[in-house]
């Protein structure tokens, strides 16, 4: 008798590419616009941006419903944070959440590709990336999502950080300047949108530092 | 109230019918520090007295943020209202989640009056001490109410509870019928007033008083002292409360010997009506 397989599945990938690049006195977190489903585009003007709080925001690719419920989830803890600690949460703080939430639920997990990104309690820009179930890490720039495999070994090459195995130990943030990062997240997704076919529509940049939040936006090609 | 057989358990009625514990419970109400409430059509503001045990010690928190349309000040033990602050914004925060819009005042003060009321029947609990003035903006306009030990609520144009707030209510009840159209400003002034009224000639100042502000177009937020301080110095000039017109435009210039002109203001009502069931008002 062979195994029987489920006909209806709870998960649906509507693709999307994320990255995020750390400063050392700012963040840039960027995705793109575009939500699929299948080969078929459900719109072209969908953010997978949110900001978490004052000095944290999140990009999430992969199934948006559970992007969605996941974003509300954290909306809400940190809600109550407010209440209890009469302040915002730091970005580390809210890190450990995050990966604390995606791994409670280990055994149905959010289908969440997640990067977040912003400034941490000495306004140097950081960022994190986790996979499904929450595993997390810091680092000085990621990408996630259906793009990822493009851009990844693209920025890797640009801004590759010293090994952490040498000495003196290194910052993981990357010495370009904000507008430099910026030009190079729109280069990485330009690439991205030739090749990735759920990639593409818009880019929809978010600017974190010490001056506060700034949006930017660049057309991507359509097809 | 006097000592009797019937006011040990909080689920023995009286002769009378009258659970004395919960009575009892309004009672600590009275004996917290004065908080006091106004709304106008837009606006709801709320004050409250703060005294420290002593100099040595900083001063108890009474108002609290529920969500960014609703706050609360309380009066009597502070324990219970920290508690049921936290049940409100635990409330406020699921049904935000759940309909992605601001829980309707009308609907967080039944449920607080329910649980009140769970309290008073059972056994192994007992009332809570504390009195909650929530005042709030929502769709159908600016609230305030007033929820007691018993687990009854009312909706009021302006209210004081705690300690010498018969003082407050007085000068309320003489100005309320303004309060509806009054600016902002003007509320807040009034609540300063009514503050003022409690204290008993002691003088005014932003460090013995917190007030909090909800309105359309702006969250429910406490005023930073600096700011209170400015208000006090404003209105101190006009000496008189019962000033027959609010003047728009206060005086720049602070007067410090304020303090002598209140003394007659001061107007404390007998205690209140003891032979009558509390909970019959």
């Amino acid at each position: 008798m062979t195994k029987q397989q489920a006909n209806w599945s709870p998960y649906d990938n509507n693709g999307g590419s994320c990255v995020a690049i750390a400063g050392a006195d700012y963040c840039v977190i960027a995705a793109d616009t575009r939500m699929s489903t299948g080969y078929s585009i459900l719109t072209r003007e969908y953010s997978k941006i949110c900001k978490l709080a004052d000095k944290s925001v999140m990009a999430s690719s992969g199934f948006q419903a559970d992007v969605k419920a996941l974003q509300k989830h954290l909306a809400a803890r940190h809600l109550i944070y407010q209440h209890q600690h009469n302040k915002q949460m730091s970005c580390p703080a809210m890190a450990q959440l995050l990966s604390n939430t995606l791994y409670y639920k280990r055994f149905f997990p959010y289908y969440a590709f997640n990067v977040l990104g912003g400034l941490d309690s000495e306004g140097k820009g950081c960022v994190y990336t986790y996979d499904a179930v929450g595993s997390y890490e810091r680092v000085g720039y990621s990408a996630q999502g259906s793009g990822s495999t493009l851009i990844m070994p693209f920025l890797d090459n640009q801004l590759k950080s010293p090994s952490p195995l040498l000495l003196p130990a290194q910052d993981a943030v990357t010495p370009l300047s904000e507008l430099e990062a910026v030009d190079l997240v729109k280069t990485v997704f330009a690439s991205a949108t030739e090749r990735d076919i759920y990639t593409g529509d818009k880019l929809e940049i978010v600017i974190l530092n010490a001056d506060g939040i700034r949006h930017e936006y660049m057309e991507l090609r359509k097809d | 109230m006097f000592r009797n057989q019937y006011d040990t358990d909080v689920t023995t009625w009286s002769p009378a019918g009258r659970l004395f514990q919960v009575e009892y419970a309004m009672e600590a109400v009275k004996q917290g520090s004065a908080a006091i409430g106004l709304r106008s059509k837009t606006h709801v503001v709320l004050a409250c007295v703060n005294k420290a045990n002593s100099e040595l010690s900083s001063h108890q928190k009474k108002i609290f943020k529920v969500d960014d349309h609703i706050g609360v000040a309380i009066a009597g033990l502070t324990a219970d209202g920290r508690v049921l602050s936290r049940y409100m914004r635990s409330e406020c925060i699921n049904y935000s989640f759940t309909y992605e819009s601001p829980l309707p005042v009308g609907r967080l003060v039944v449920q607080l009056a329910d649980k009140a009321q769970v309290c008073t029947q059972r056994s192994w609990k007992r009332p809570y001490g504390v009195g909650l003035l929530v005042a709030g903006l929502d769709e159908s306009g600016a609230h305030l109410y007033y929820n007691c030990p018993s687990g009854n609520y009312f909706e009021y144009q302006a209210f004081a509870i705690g300690s010498r707030s018969q003082a407050a209510k007085t000068y309320l009840e003489r100005r309320f019928a303004n309060f509806a159209d009054s600016s902002r400003d003007d509320l807040i002034k009034d609540a300063l007033i009514a503050v003022r009224e409690t204290l008993q000639g002691e003088t005014l100042k932003s460090s013995i008083c917190t007030v909090a502000v909800v309105g359309v177009g702006e969250a429910f937020h406490v005023l930073d002292q600096d700011t209170v301080q400015q208000l006090i110095d404003a209105f101190e000039i006009v000496g008189e409360p019962e000033g027959p017109a609010a003047e728009p435009e206060p005086e720049p210039e602070p007067e410090p010997d304020a303090a002598a002109e209140e003394g007659t203001t001061a107007d404390q009502g007998a205690a209140p009506d003891q032979g009558v069931a509390p909970m019959d008002i």
